[in-house]
């Protein structure tokens, strides 16, 4: 086979349009009365077949067989190739009009300096002809010393350029009057094909209806040409012709109105079939459809494995798995044909070794059966324990996409484990998720081994675990094995066996930290703070307390409470370690049991917030009182002295800015104090709290807008100043500088906040939803951008990376040859590591 | 600044020309190409500075806060 050696893209001539196009185009008519195609129109069979049944004219070949051919239309007069203007105004400048010589200095040319910056002769060196000025008067007419260029006149102009002054201008690949269209390719039917609608009407495609107007305009011009007419029909026709073909090969171009379909969409022409996402490169050629795949809502179940998919019954018996039948598995097979396609683990095809494939159906199944023996590939359903890729868009890094067990379950959702639902940044709101089918041994098993969830546990970003308990699941661990929280032996019978854990249960009861610690592998010892942790100034450590003080021995927790720290994502101290320690799996089991016991817990315990857990009590409601009224009379001062002249200004900045500073502050210590004064008077057992604390949802800012005050509202970091000039709301006197006047709102959210504190809080909230929509835009382009960038490049078998041509990048990965993935937040020096 | 002064700069880490020698030694070691290393300018300021001429191999010492010190090598190619 000849190897293609290098691809040049040159510009087209008006003899290859000739010797390419097999007929004139020369009728605007479409179709005749009986809805044949008419001769010579844009849509003649010599141009190629779009029905079936019909034979090419040209070439003789069927639907299929025959690619379509060219055919062409003759200009009356010749129009500018509108992609091309740039090059047309680069000749106009650099070429003489009379005698086609150079402008320019020839010797710097030669050097590779770009024409642009050269200076333009004013007189042509050769024959001494005077050079206008060349303008472009948009969209597409050349002016020279306010006469405008007809393209006739520009194309005699390009003809007498010699091709040694092209090409020293830059123009490589073809005459320059090729740039003047005088001929144009009319593609063949097969890039336009027609859509009949139901209805039994044609709807031609865009560029069909772009071709009709050419034609049409392009008759009326030579028409009017034949008989005479005065120039300025001639002129206004040659411009609508111009303007026609402008828009066949481009119709975004910012001058230019775009020419529009009957229903005002704009047409779809040449470039905007390649062009962008939706053209022909992004969308057709780097972007493929695949098979075996499925899409439908997820939704919750805390039941089954981190490591498992829930697989709607429906979606399993669609997808299917290829199996090679020996005679090791025949009778199982059978099992699955006898089945038939409608029942579930059945089968939906039979291919024989001699490569016929024969669909599974009720009537045809007996006869299958029979003949079924080893050698044949039976195309089964999808059953329990098939490994499959699961995947949610926007899929930003690599555990977007991991591989799952499938689960056959009732219903039409995907279910999955809730510790999984972080990597894919998923919730249950509506979201969609894609399911892969993998149709190899191969592929199989390179999912299992590196894609599957528990081996992405822990993430190549900072080296700790990306998955982990949330929310419930984290106050729930703190309700199990805060002190005090006991179970008789028959409840703990019950949550063991819900979390198939089995166990010899000799004591009459045991505590929350009991329970927790069965599902601890043995062998792990750790000793960290949790996160409910005060931050006394002496740490007394094993003695703490609040019980904040995480001791685990030999997989039994003897001392503190479980939470962020203990099982989240990102945190969880115990998840990271037994990963580290005792494998990818001991982890997921270990998040598989902790996850159903604490459910269970949770359905005993109950857990829930309520209005009354934002109540203050009458002293703590005085106090944040008293500190918004001692803070608010600082200010006040504050103000005054600004007025008086009496205030300090640090260097390079005006006193408005210095006072803004120093409100700013006191304003900022109002909303500390209250965090603080509640933080130190709210009930150990309040709800609200405990999940703040433990980490689970919520922060004591939250609490404290909700039941202390919501404090100063920033825009931009800066109090409000927007509005009426002076003021920001016309209740208050211009000039006005006090707190209340700039977006401090005193109210808490239980009590209520007033109408204009209110328009302040609405005025925060706009920033934050245009700053979330506009950052999620930027940090996406960026994402495409650094994929584009960095896509190609990889390690090689010598750990050097390498780009795509094999130039070295860096000599050791990371300089340090750590597996981000593999690594200990981002070190290695544990001894541990090694072993996995 | 003067021209010596960038050399002393906590940010730019300590460049060494290879010698013919060493610079054999290296490229079997890494079984390279010197066209396959990644390349600098004759033009770059610590170049012109410490003196590496076009196809020297320029040895880089580098900080890094993961691996502590590692080495780089770049090949200097005209502009």
């Amino acid at each position: 086979m000849s190897k293609i050696k290098e691809i040049r893209f040159k510009m087209i001539s008006p003899e290859i349009i000739r010797k390419l196009s097999v007929m004139p185009v020369v009728t605007s008519e479409v179709y005749g009365p009986d809805a044949y195609p008419i001769d010579g129109g844009v849509m003649d069979p010599k141009l190629g077949i779009i029905d079936p049944g019909m034979r090419c004219q040209t070439c003789g070949g069927r639907i299929g067989e025959c690619t379509g051919h060219f055919g062409h239309i003759e200009f009356a007069r010749p129009v500018l190739n509108i992609l091309y203007l740039p090059q047309i105004r680069l000749i106009l400048t650099y070429t003489c009009h009379k005698c086609g010589a150079l402008l320019a200095d020839k010797t710097k040319l030669e050097q590779g300096i770009a024409p642009k910056k050269l200076k333009v002769m004013t007189t042509c060196p050769d024959c001494g002809a005077k050079q206008g000025k060349i303008k472009l008067e948009k969209p597409s007419t050349f002016v020279r010393d306010k006469h405008p260029l007809t393209p006739v006149e520009i194309r005699e102009h390009f003809e007498k350029i010699s091709d040694e002054t092209a090409n020293l201008i830059g123009i490589k690949g073809g005459r320059p009057e090729w740039f003047i269209l005088t001929l144009l390719l009319v593609p063949p039917v097969t890039a336009r094909p027609s859509i009949t609608l139901e209805s039994g009407d044609r709807s031609e495609d865009d560029l069909t209806h772009k071709l009709v107007d050419i034609i049409r305009i392009n008759h009326r011009l030579a028409d009017n040409l034949e008989i005479g007419a005065p120039d300025f029909i001639i002129e206004d026709l040659w411009e609508l012709l111009q303007y026609h073909v402008t828009t066949y090969f481009n119709n975004e171009i910012s001058s230019i109105p775009p020419a529009r379909h009957r229903s005002g969409r704009s047409l779809k022409t040449l470039a905007q079939r390649l062009k962008s996402k939706d053209g022909r490169f992004r969308h057709n050629l780097t972007g493929k459809r695949v098979n075996y795949c499925a899409r439908t809502v997820v939704s919750p179940d805390p039941n089954i494995s981190l490591n498992d998919v829930g697989v709607p019954e429906l979606v399993a018996k669609e997808l299917t798995v290829p199996i090679k039948v020996t005679k090791n598995n025949i009778n199982e097979l059978k099992a699955h044909i006898k089945n038939g396609p409608d029942t579930h683990p059945g089968a939906n095809y039979v291919t024989r070794p001699d490569g016929i494939r024969k669909k599974v159906i009720n009537e045809n199944k007996e006869s299958i059966l029979e003949e079924l023996a080893p050698g044949h590939i039976v195309e089964r359903h999808l059953i329990d324990g098939d490994i499959t890729i699961f995947n949610r868009q926007p899929s930003l890094h690599r555990m977007s996409v991991m591989a799952h067990y499938a689960k056959i379950m009732p219903h039409k959702t995907f279910r999955l484990n809730l510790c999984v639902c972080k990597p894919y940044n998923a919730d249950f709101d509506g979201d969609e998720m894609n399911l892969h089918v993998l149709q190899t041994a191969e592929a199989r098993a390179e999912a299992e081994q590196l894609m599957l969830v528990e081996k992405n546990i822990r993430s190549p970003r900072f080296g700790g675990p990306i998955m982990g308990c949330d929310q419930d699941y984290i106050s729930g661990a703190y309700q199990l094995t805060k002190i005090g929280t006991t179970f008789t032996k028959q409840q703990t019978a019950q949550i063991l066996i819900n979390a198939d854990i089995i166990a010899d249960l000799k004591k009459d009861t045991y505590t929350g930290k009991e329970i927790f610690s069965f599902a601890i592998p043995k062998g792990i010892n750790l000793e960290y703070k949790a996160n409910t942790c005060r931050k006394c100034e002496t740490c007394k450590k094993k003695e703490c307390e609040h019980d904040a003080y995480v001791i685990i021995e030999d997989g039994e927790l003897k001392k503190g409470v479980i939470d962020t720290n203990s099982i989240a994502a990102f945190k969880g101290r115990i998840i990271d370690t037994i990963d580290m320690e005792k494998g990818h799996s001991q982890a997921r089991l270990f998040l598989d049991q902790i996850t159903k016991i604490i459910t269970r817990t949770m359905m005993k315990q109950g857990f829930s917030i309520s209005l009354d857990n934002l109540d203050t009590d009458k002293t703590t409601r005085t106090n944040i009182e008293k500190a918004i009224d001692k803070q608010l009379e600082v200010i006040e001062k504050q103000i005054e002295d600004y007025k008086k002249g009496k205030i300090d200004v640090s260097p390079g900045r005006t006193p408005e800015e210095a006072l803004e500073d120093m409100i700013m502050i006191e304003l900022w210590k109002i909303t500390n104090m209250t965090q603080q004064i509640i933080d130190k008077t709210v009930d150990e057992t309040n709800s609200a709290i405990i999940m703040a604390r433990t980490g689970a949802r919520g922060s004591i800012q939250n609490l404290a807008y909700m039941s202390g005050l919501v404090g100063q509202e920033t825009i931009r970091g800066r109090r409000i100043f927007r509005g009426y000039t002076g003021r920001t709301l016309s209740h208050f006197k211009k000039g006005d500088l006090s707190p209340t006047s700039h977006g401090f709102v005193r109210s808490s959210f239980q009590k209520g906040i007033d109408p204009i504190e209110f328009f302040f809080e609405v005025m925060k909230g706009r920033e934050g939803i245009m700053d979330s929509s506009l950052k999620t835009r930027v940090s996406g382009y960026m994402q495409r951008r650094l994929v584009s960038a960095l896509q190609d490049i990889k390690v090689g078998e010598d750990y050097h990376v390498r780009d795509s041509s094999g130039t070295i990048i860096q000599f050791v990965p990371g300089e340090d040859c750590v597996d981000p993935a593999k690594s200990d937040r981002g070190y290695l020096d544990k001894q541990i590591m090694t072993k996995h | 600044m003067s021209e010596k002064d960038i050399l002393s700069h906590e940010l730019v880490s300590e460049h060494k020309i290879l010698t013919k020698n060493e610079s054999q030694k290296i490229l079997s070691q890494l079984n390279v190409k010197p066209d396959r290393l990644p390349k600098m300018r004759d033009t770059d300021p610590v170049v012109e500075i410490i003196g590496a001429k076009v196809g020297d191999i320029v040895e880089i010492t580098r900080d890094s806060p993961t691996a502590g010190k590692t080495k780089y090598y770049r090949v200097v190619i005209p502009e």
